[in-house]
This record gives C-alpha cells, structure tokens and sequence, in this order.
C-alpha cells in the first residue's frame, strides 16, 4: 500500500535483520545520454539469459490539452498500430515469434513500453521500439476499432465496478486546478469523440529522443547495449519539447465529504485523503518520512490501523494507510477502511479520527519506525529478485528527472529517517480541516 | 547456519542454454525420509520455499464448502505461543513473506525471506502447520472478513460468471461448487471443523516441497526434518470421484444493471498426463493465447474492437479437465463476440492451426517459457509442479522436444478431436441487447 511498492532499490551496504545480518547487495547501473538526448541506463543482471527493455516517455495524462481527456492513453495504444515500416500488429507479432512478453502503461506522469524477451533477442525488439519512436503511422481504419478497446478497456475497469468509479470522484474532489483531477483512461463523453488528428499531434509534440528514458536490463553487456542504442535510437533525431506546464493547485482551506451509493456495493468503505509532498513537488524531505509513516500507520496486519480498528475494537475489516511519492506533481496520503458488520461508519470514522488524533498528539514510537525502516529494507533486496523490479524504479525515476542514486541509495535514506522527522511529516501533511472524505455505502435493492 | 553432514542427494540435471546459466535441480532427501526438490541460486542472500499438499477445496466435504480455504485463511493468525499479532510481527522482524491459499486441488504454502532467517522462519511454518491456535477471536474475525469477500462477490460480474460457469460444466461434482464456500456455509464451519481439516490434511505422503535461492543440500535436509517431521505421516483418503464435465450447450444470462457485459466460457478439456497434451496446448495457443496475436484476439479486439481482453486456455484439474475463456463487450454487441467465438471455434475443430501459426506457436512457449522464472519462488513454485504432476527431475531439458515434436497432423487431429463448439457454455453477466436462446438466471443463484 505504501510508496515502496513503487519506489524501490538496492545498494544495500551492510543490513541488520531480525535474526540475522544480510550480506551486502549491490547493483550497479551504467547510464549515459545519447547526442539526440535520449537517456539510456543499462542494469546488468546475469542469474537468467533474458533481457528486459523499456522506454518511457516524459508524458502522461496530466499533460493531456483540456477536453481531450485519455489521448496520452489511447495514443500508448495506437503505438502498437502500425508504423511507415511495420504493418498493424505486427510488432506484436514479432515479439510473440521471438518468445516474448510485451506491455504499455500510462500514467498521469510517463507512458511506457516494455518486452521481455531472450538476452540475444535484445537487438530485434530494440530496432521496432526505436521505429515506432520516430515513424508511427495512425490510419483511421486502425484508429476506430482501438478507440473502441479502449472504451472496453474503461468499462472494464472502471464503470463496471463502483470503487472505480467513486475513485475518480475522489481525485476529481482532491486536486481542485491539477490536471491529476482527470483519469488517465479518460472521461467517457470526450473518449468517444478522439480523433486521429488529435492522436497524430500528441505524438508529434511529445514523442521524441530527448524526451525519453530507454532502460535494458538482464543478462547484457554495457558495452553491447551502448553500441545497439546508437545504432538503433542514435539516428532519430531530437525536436524541442514543450514544457510542462500543469495547472497548479490552489491552497485547500475547505474539507468536503463525498457519499455514493451503490446496490453493487455490500459493505461500506470509508477512504480520507490529503495532499503530500512528491519526491519533486512540495516538501520534498519529507517523502522518505511519509513512506516511514504510511508504514507505521498501516503497512499490514501488524500496523497501527489494523491492531487497533480490526483486531482490538472490531469496528473494521480492514484498514490501511498508502503514499506514494513517485509522481511528479503532489501527491496524496491516504486513510482507508471497509467498516464491519453492524458497526455505524460513523462509529468507525469517530474511532480512526481519534487514533489518528492521538498519534498525532504524542507521536510515532521509535521501535514502530525502527520495525518499518527494517521491514521496508527488507522489501527492497525482494525487489532484485525479479527480471523487471530494478528497471521499473530506475526507469520511473529517470522519467521523473531523479537519478539512479536516488534508487541505489532509497534503503539509506528510509533507515536515516527519524522518529522527529515522521511525526513532523504526519503533522504537516495529516490535517482533517483540509482533507476529502469518502464514503461508499450498500444502496439495498427493493 | 551449521553445515549438516552430507546426505543423500539423489539427481543432478542440468538446465537451460549455456553452462553459464544452467541450473540443476537436485533431489535432497533428508534423514527422516522428507524429500524436496531444490535448485541452489547464491545471487542474493534470499531463499524461497514453496509447499503444496496435494488435495484441495475439491475434497471439503458437501455440506461444508469452503472448509480448506477458511482453514488456510487461519494459519498465520496465530499458533503456538503466538497470538496473530505476535505472529505476523514475528515474520515482519524476519523479513518473511508467508502466503497461504487453495486450489481445487492443492493446498499451497510460500514462504520468502533472507537466507540467515531461514532456520527461525521454518520454527514458525512448522508452528503454523502443526499448532494453529484458531482463538475464538481469530476466527471470528476472518470469519468476517471471508464473508464480507464472498458477499462482495456476489455482485462482481466475473466471479458471478465465473461461478455459474463452473456449475454448469461440473454438475454434481466438487468442481462445480465455489471453493471459498458461500455465506451460509462458512458461518457452519466450527473450530473442531478447522482442527480436523489440519490433522487429515497436513500430513506428509501429500507434501511436496520447492526450495529455491541461497542455500545447500546439506544445509536444508536437517531443517527439513525439523520443520516437516511431526506431521501426520497419511492424509486421510481422498473421496473426489472423476468429474464428467457436462458435453451439451448452454448460454444463461444473469442481468445485471451495468455497461459491459461480461461473460466466461468453456467446454471439456484433458488432463495433464493426457498424451496429446502437447498438441492441444499448442492449438489452444493458437486459437486463444495470451497477448494479442491468437486468432480470438484478432477477430474480437483487433479488428472489431470488440474487447479489451479475449482468451481461452485449458485447464487441467486432477480428476477431469475443462478449456475456459473470458470476454468482456459492451451489451449492444456482446452477442457478436459470442458469434465469433463459435465460429472461431469451429473453424478451429475443422482445419485446425496452420503450418506457420503452428510454428510460431512453438517458437513462443519455447521462448518465453524462462522469462517466467526470474525470481526464486517462481522457480519454487514450478518445482512443486513438476512433481504433482510427475513429469521428471529432467523435465526441463525435455519440454523444448516435446513441444517441438508436435506436427501440423497431430495439431489437426487434436483440434478435431478435442474442440466442439456445439459444447460451449456461456455465462453473461449484463444488461445485453440483442441476445437470443440466453436461459435467464440469478445473479446470485446457481
């Protein structure tokens, strides 16, 4: 739940478990930037002969122009349509033939593509990832069919399910100005309506070299790698990029409730949010704190919100806190409980409120930090054990203009967080006076 | 860790492309006669180790449904001297992952942590398996939580299609009936329910074990002993009969008020140890194959899109296996997908795959068969796999031959053979428009 998930990795100098004392691990990147721009930064990892590519590109939804709400998405999805040198669906063709996976996400911040294929199949998915950076080729025949995907795509997700729906109320009611107020899949009344044109100029303004972030890692040489980059992604040239410019949120000086209601729904869910510093927006210090905190509050059955909400007072089924602080704008800090059997959601919310008001009077204790700060390292030598868990932080953080240190050196930084430091963050950032609440209750059918 | 003295250690078989990625699967038998499979990986200071009992929700008995899963749902909420709290805050100090959950037909235990925690975080598997306290208050609780979860899936589209689905195929047999159980018999599950199910379940001549990661032979076959050696040495008998999967068709529609309709579908399928199991998945990949190249994926997404997701695949149970597929389409076309999946179907009975999709087939459940196993409890977890299904210490070594071996001439004989589209069952979960011969049903019956 808590921005570990999301922000991971390594460099573990000499940890401390439990028990017993891990041995160090380390990895090692290289990184360096192309003359067109392009950012490349290679992890090697030899325990399998795979390799994982990924290119992400510095748009997402938030850069979206007003009105035409999910483009950055369905443009993500049209790259697999079909460009001047290769027909539709063949690239994914290509990839199926050479034995590999491949995917796309979009986010509010980065849209990004990867495959996974055999270490000596690096070459050929790297000469169709750099073809479709310079030469994407968007026909109407193709566009109509994916644009109905997509709209699938949202039903499923999201109109077919009144958590999905309740949430983009929620972010619509927490960011008043910021463009993070609108879902990256889109708003139904303006996906419907997107246009070629539309798609063609997204591409054209974002899609560029020095717009992107290429990360390779597995079973490959540095050298090798470099030398495959130029060949393939070195000749696509770079073009001015806008800035990116997002409106910018307001001071809150109000809270504000939201209920829905649903006969889908069969017990209540109760979510309270607040705005928080980004590791680039806001208080930057204080995301490394707030990780500790969401930890501390509700990391699991052993966390502050679980013991006291689920197991001691019985008024909830389950209870969390999350933070994720990889966006590139602010971020949210959440509280979040499904409300038990015959227990009032004001009874439960009277509970939270207190709980959090006493943590906020007397404080996180050391041994809770210490526990999490433990934990959480743990959970980020986990994270190397996997082809794709490296490439995704450091890709992430690439995009978001941090470093690879910034990733290398993460367990650091959690275990230097202090006691003080947790609970200045959970005081600044914990304020019911400027919060969103939710509120999604059973609507009995008749 | 001690070094135990050597012991038996009885197959060497190396893996996998170069010597410089091989890796071997060894056999480790323990002095008390406990056997494990075990692949050695010293990269990073982790092991993973995965459990399966053989013998699932299948075997609970008819008026208990549910049984084994509310059981597994108990495991770590406390046992020996450790209340749940304790428990989970014990494995938290250890950096362990430890997951619990039930099959139709295995019962399945993973546990992940640091090489130096291995020794105390077996003490607690052991504790888990053989003294589970199952308090008055744990149980209540998950009791709550499981109810809550099944209620909440009753008003989800794909589990209420996919509930209905299973019941049509497996009328009358274990397979047909929710493996979580429902509301009503969760609630009759008792305490005495819960120990029995472990003392008659738990037992040594149905566990198979996968270690994988940093740790010897010598090292694991003691705690192997230590860990395992107290369990009942025989389960008690099995009494799942062969399932007769029903062989005529169905279409049933639950209404339900949302925007896409969704629906599972499926007819008979084989077993693992079938002979002509090669062949049929091959054909299988063809027709519905994750990623976007199968010929489902073509007619509905691609060209129609009429979907985000189409698929089909087999899935062998142990006593009768069954080919099952999702779609998801808006309710004004759902019955077109349902038309192109029949016809689809049926093409594929009548000629089968051709000799080029046959050999990309090939080419990707080669090829992407390793990216699959880049983390050790992936690997723990095919290990325990390898031998429910008994197919050899060498296996690895062999798949690539036989998935190669199969010619277009089996491919078409099993396709013929094996696919019959005046079989298939659809379930609709929807508001769909335009659907004729649907049987109109209860979302929440069946």
């Amino acid at each position: 739940m808590t921005g570990r998930i999301a922000a991971i990795l390594v460099a573990l100098a000499c940890m401390t478990i439990g028990a017993g004392a891990a041995p160090a691990a380390t990895f090692a990147a290289d990184s360096f930037t192309l003359p067109n721009g392009l950012q490349v930064a290679v992890i090697p990892n030899h325990r399998a002969p795979i390799v994982s590519q990924m290119v992400w590109y510095k748009v997402g939804g938030a850069d979206e122009p007003r009105g035409v709400s999910g483009i950055a998405h369905f443009l993500e999805h049209l790259m697999f349509r079909g460009t001047k040198n290769v027909a539709p669906g063949e690239f994914s063709r290509i990839v199926a033939d050479n034995g590999g996976h491949e995917n796309a996400f979009t986010t509010h911040d980065e849209t990004a593509f990867y495959q996974d294929v055999a270490a000596d199949r690096l070459e050929t998915v790297m000469r169709l990832e750099a073809d479709r950076m310079a030469n994407l080729d968007i026909k109407d025949e193709t566009l109509l069919p994916e644009r109905q995907v997509i709209i699938e795509e949202r039903h499923m997700r999201v109109d077919n399910n009144p958590m999905g729906l309740f949430r983009q109320a929620l972010d619509a009611a927490l960011y008043l100005n910021h463009p993070y107020r609108i879902p990256v899949i889109g708003w139904p009344q303006e996906m419907s309506v997107l246009t070629s044109a539309e798609a063609r100029d997204f591409y054209r303004t974002w899609y560029a070299p020095n717009n992107a972030v290429l990360v390779i890692s597995g079973d490959v040489d540095p050298t090798r790698v470099k030398a495959l980059a130029e060949k393939y992604f070195g000749p696509i040239p770079g073009h001015p990029v806008p800035k990116r410019a997002r409106a910018s949120e307001p001071p809150r000086v109000a809270s504000e409730t939201l209920t829905m209601k649903s006969p889908r729904v069969t017990e209540p869910s109760w979510l309270r949010a607040y705005l928080a510093p980004s590791y680039t927006s806001g208080a930057r210090e204080q995301a490394y704190a707030l990780q500790v905190l969401a930890e501390v509050l509700g990391g699991g059955d052993t966390s502050r919100l679980y013991k006291e909400l689920v197991v001691d007072k019985k008024l909830a089924l389950n209870a969390a806190a999350y933070y994720d602080p990889t966006s590139l704008d602010l971020a949210s800090f959440g509280l979040y409980a499904t409300v038990a059997k015959g227990v009032a959601v004001e009874d439960m919310q009277a509970a939270m409120v207190r709980l959090v008001g006493e943590t906020l009077r007397d404080g996180v204790a050391p041994a809770e930090v210490a526990r999490a700060e433990k934990r959480m390292q743990a959970e980020s030598l986990y994270a190397q054990d996997s082809l794709d868990g490296l490439g995704e932080s450091v890709g992430a953080a690439l995009a978001a203009g941090r470093t690879v240190k910034d990733v290398q050196e993460w367990p650091e930084r959690i275990g230097a967080v202090t006691v003080d430091q947790v609970n200045a963050a959970l005081r600044a950032v914990v304020r019911d006076d400027k919060s969103v609440t939710g509120i999604l209750l059973p609507e009995p059918t008749s | 860790m001690r070094i135990a003295p050597a012991l038996a250690v009885i197959g060497l078989v190396a893996l996998f492309g170069a010597p410089a990625h091989a890796f071997e699967i060894k056999q480790v038998t323990s002095p008390g006669g406990i056997t494990a499979w075990l692949v050695e990986d010293h990269t990073l200071p982790i092991v993973s180790m995965q459990l399966g009992f053989i013998g699932g929700s299948a075997n609970d008995p008819p008026d208990k449904p549910g049984l084994a899963n509310f059981t597994f749902d108990l495991l770590d909420e406390g046992a020996g001297a450790l209340d749940a709290t304790a428990f989970k805050g014990r494995l938290e100090d250890l950096a362990a992952s430890y997951d619990l959950s039930v099959d139709n037909d295995l019962l399945n235990v993973s546990l992940r942590t640091l090489s130096a925690n291995f020794g105390p975080a077996l003490d607690l598997v052991h504790s888990s398996l053989t003294e589970p306290t199952f308090s008055d208050q744990a149980v209540a609780r998950v009791r709550g939580q499981l109810v809550a979860s099944l209620e909440r899936a009753a008003h989800e589209p794909h589990s209420i299609a996919n509930r209905l689905w299973w019941n049509q195929e497996m009328p009358g047999h274990p397979y047909g009936v929710p493996g979580r159980g429902t509301p009503g018999s969760v609630a009759r599950i008792t305490s005495d329910d819960l120990r029995g199910f472990v003392r008659g379940r738990l037992a040594k001549d149905v566990l198979l074990i996968g270690v994988v990661g940093d740790i010897t032979a010598q090292e694991l076959a003691p705690l192997l002993d230590k860990t395992f050696g107290a369990l009942p040495a025989h389960a008690a008998p099995s009494a799942v009969i062969e399932a007769a999967p029903r062989v005529t068709p169905e279409l049933l529609l639950a209404t339900l008020p949302i925007p896409q309709s969704v629906v599972v579908f499926g007819q008979p399928g084989i077993k693992r140890a079938d002979p002509d199991w090669y062949a049929a998945y091959l054909v299988m990949h063809v027709l519905g194959g994750g990623g976007l190249t199968s010929r489902l994926s073509l007619e509905v997404r691609e060209k129609r899109g009429l979907a985000y997701n189409v698929y089909a695949g087999l899935e062998p149970l142990l006593h009768g296996g069954v080919i099952q597929g999702g779609v998801a389409t808006e309710n004004a076309r759902v019955g077109e997908s349902i038309d192109l999946i029949r016809a689809e179907w049926r093409r594929m009975r009548d000629q089968g795959p051709n000799a080029a999709e046959l050999a990309a087939a090939k080419t990707y459940l080669t090829g992407s068969f390793p990216l699959g196993l880049d983390s050790t409890l992936r690997v723990a977890e095919l290990l325990v796999i390898m031998q429910r299904d008994h197919l050899g210490l060498d296996y690895l070594s062999r798949r690539n031959a036989l998935i190669n071996g199969v010619s277009v001439a089996d491919a078409r004989r099993v396709a013929r053979k094996l696919l019959d589209p005046d079989a298939l069952i659809f379930t609709v979960v929807g508001a769909p428009e335009n659907l004729k011969g649907a049987r109109a049903v209860e979302p929440t019956g069946g």
